[in-house]
């Protein structure tokens, strides 16, 4: 039996793999779509047709495009993502220190946004029906519904303006003290925090919502079972499956909101970069951005549908 | 799959809705109004710097402010619905019509056919929709025909997915064997007996997906890469005026209130419809 999950995982790891080459073919027909000669544009101003052509063979830019994608794929396994056409700076340096900082403010975020998020979906599910329930609803609709921007000016103008609780712009260079730090963190935690956790609650909420209309908890009612042991010793249990694979499923909402709120209030991550890097169309740092995003994305999914074959007690 | 309408009730599709979902409609109906009539209703022309003041609040004058340069909010936004609302119609038209249309020639057709579109549309459902619009934008940039196209590319794999799921089961169903018998071509059986089955749970897709490319189109507009100046949609209102945000100014809240109303009102109005066409996700 083991060895039918362990096959079952395989096949979708191997699966995956297969997705993060066709993904990031996808990155690299899209990146090379571009109109104009990258040599051309790179040289500016001295762009004699002599140099124009020693650069291209400099940077195989006359290989077929199959040899480019696999050259820069071989580069991207050892870790070497080439240079910047910017400002001609190894783009792992570049890179290396913005990574860390988006990972804190992800991980952070998902420190706060999921015990929340369950508590408030599990809750929610079990109190259905509810004014509880209801103004739960409304707010995560309403938080789903709306552009994570809108989201973040609200939480701006709520926060920073009205109560002045918190700084509206965040820095992360002169950190000396933990109140430096809360200030930092606070406003882009904040925000991403409410866009995941309204993620979380709705899944969450469904998952156990299903789990608690299956037969045998009408039959532990039935028995005269009290509430709360239906939901924590019936329900829960049984429910942590899909639980567990929402949670997966809505931290892959991380990466949409990151991309917006790095923006927003200038944290310097590497969805602020990949976003500068798009309005000075600088290529091979926006494949590189752009891979480690679909890289995290697939991960998160992976671990989801890991977790559901898992999770299915027919294959155990 | 879906069962005649009851008759009893009327009114759009044939459902009665709740009150909910008639302001909803309304709210919908309204800015749709204003995107076909912008030019005749706006009260300055938009482009005009109107205001001696920046960031001017909430007056008479100027019923929602005036924005970073003095221009009329009112008459931006009502400008801006054109925008938000046309690329988005058009983008989501492409989309969900590609995605049915490939989505019934899997299930009709079968074998190898599904199984490559299959696995290639799963791979682009891989890519996070607003990394996909960043890279796409950067590449070719942002003209409008080039936005509308990149929005649909994205949500082309949802919809596939959505109908191809939906027509996989009618496709199994007897009447389908009897036409296949009777010696229907592909093309009669996809139209004729499989469309009709699945349209209405397709429409309620096409609101949902509507949403999405609202949403995707104003975070891009907000990031600067979705519509260009002097041209602006919702999204690019709030980049321009983001600055007034500290100042708690109407430029920033006018447009955003103005998306949250669009996308509200439509997933409301989606939420409204009976449970058998809604829940038909695969």
């Amino acid at each position: 039996m083991n060895a039918d999950i362990a096959s079952m995982i395989g096949k979708r790891l191997g699966l995956s793999a297969l997705t993060l080459l066709i993904v990031s073919f996808a990155v690299f027909v899209a990146t090379n779509l571009l109109p104009g000669d990258t040599a051309t544009i790179l040289l500016g101003q001295a762009a004699t047709p002599e140099a124009v052509a020693g650069l291209r063979q400099a940077m195989h830019l006359d290989d077929p495009a199959v040899f480019r994608f696999l050259r820069w794929l071989a580069g991207a396994v050892t870790g070497d993502f080439g240079t910047s056409y910017a400002n001609n700076m190894p783009i792992a340096t570049l890179i290396a220190g913005r990574f860390v900082n988006t990972m804190e403010l992800a991980g952070l975020t998902a420190v706060i946004a999921v015990p929340l998020a369950l508590t408030l979906g599990i809750t929610a599910a079990v109190l259905r029906g509810t004014l509880y329930d209801r103004i739960v609803a409304v707010l995560t609709i309403g938080v789903i519904s709306v552009p994570e921007f809108v989201v973040a000016s609200t939480a701006v103008l709520l926060f920073a303006v009205y109560l002045k609780w918190l700084p509206a712009i965040s820095f992360v260079n002169e950190v000396h003290s933990l109140t430096d730090l809360l200030r930092m963190y606070a406003m882009p935690v904040v925000t991403l925090t409410f866009v995941v956790s309204a993620q979380i609650i709705r899944m969450t909420r469904a998952a156990v919502i299903e789990t608690l209309s299956m037969p045998y908890v009408e039959m532990a009612l039935l028995k005269g079972a009290s509430r709360s042991r239906i939901v924590l010793r019936h329900a829960l249990p049984n429910s942590l499956g899909p639980i567990v694979n929402a949670l997966a499923l809505s931290l892959s909402y991380l990466i949409g909101g990151v991309i917006i709120i790095e923006t927003i209030f200038n944290y310097p991550g590497i969805a602020k970069l990949m976003v500068d890097a798009v309005a000075t169309r600088d290529l091979p740092l926006i494949q590189t951005c752009a891979l480690i995003f679909c890289l995290g994305y697939l991960i998160l999914i992976t671990i989801a549908d890991i977790i559901a074959i898992l999770s299915n007690p027919r294959l155990r | 799959m879906t069962q005649s309408a009851p008759t009893k009730s009327a009114g759009l599709f044939g459902y009665r809705l709740s009150p909910v979902g008639s302001i909803a409609f309304l709210v919908i109906l309204f800015w749709a109004v204003i995107a076909i009539f912008g030019p005749q209703i706006a009260p300055y022309p938009v482009g005009k710097i109107v205001d001696m003041d920046y960031f001017g609040p909430m007056s008479a004058k100027f019923w929602l402010g005036s924005d970073y340069l003095g221009r009329d909010m009112l008459s931006r936004i009502i400008l801006g619905a054109r925008y938000t609302l046309g690329i988005a119609l058009a983008g989501v038209l492409i989309a969900s019509t590609t995605g049915v249309v490939l989505g019934m020639a899997a299930a009709v057709v079968g074998g190898w056919f599904d199984t490559l579109l299959s696995r290639l549309m799963d791979a682009l459902i891989s890519i996070p929709s607003k990394l996909f619009g960043l890279v796409v934008v950067a590449a070719v940039g942002s003209s409008l025909p080039a936005l509308i196209l990149t929005l649909a590319v994205i949500y082309v794999p949802g919809a596939y997915r959505f109908a191809r799921a939906l027509a996989v089961n009618v496709n199994t169903m007897d009447f389908i064997t009897v036409a296949r018998i009777r010696g229907e071509n592909t093309l009669y059986l996809a139209i004729s007996e499989i469309l009709p089955n699945i349209i209405r749970p397709v429409l309620a897709d096409f609101g949902l997906r509507f949403v999405f490319i609202v949403l995707l189109l104003s975070g891009l507009s907000f990031l600067g890469l979705g519509v260009q100046p002097p041209l602006a949609d919702w999204g690019a209102l709030v980049h321009e005026n983001i600055q007034g945000l500290s100042l708690g100014a109407a430029a920033v809240i006018a447009p955003s209130l103005a998306i949250a109303s669009l996308t509200i009102s439509v997933n409301l109005l989606i939420d409204d419809l009976p449970r058998k066409i809604r829940d038909r996700s695969a």
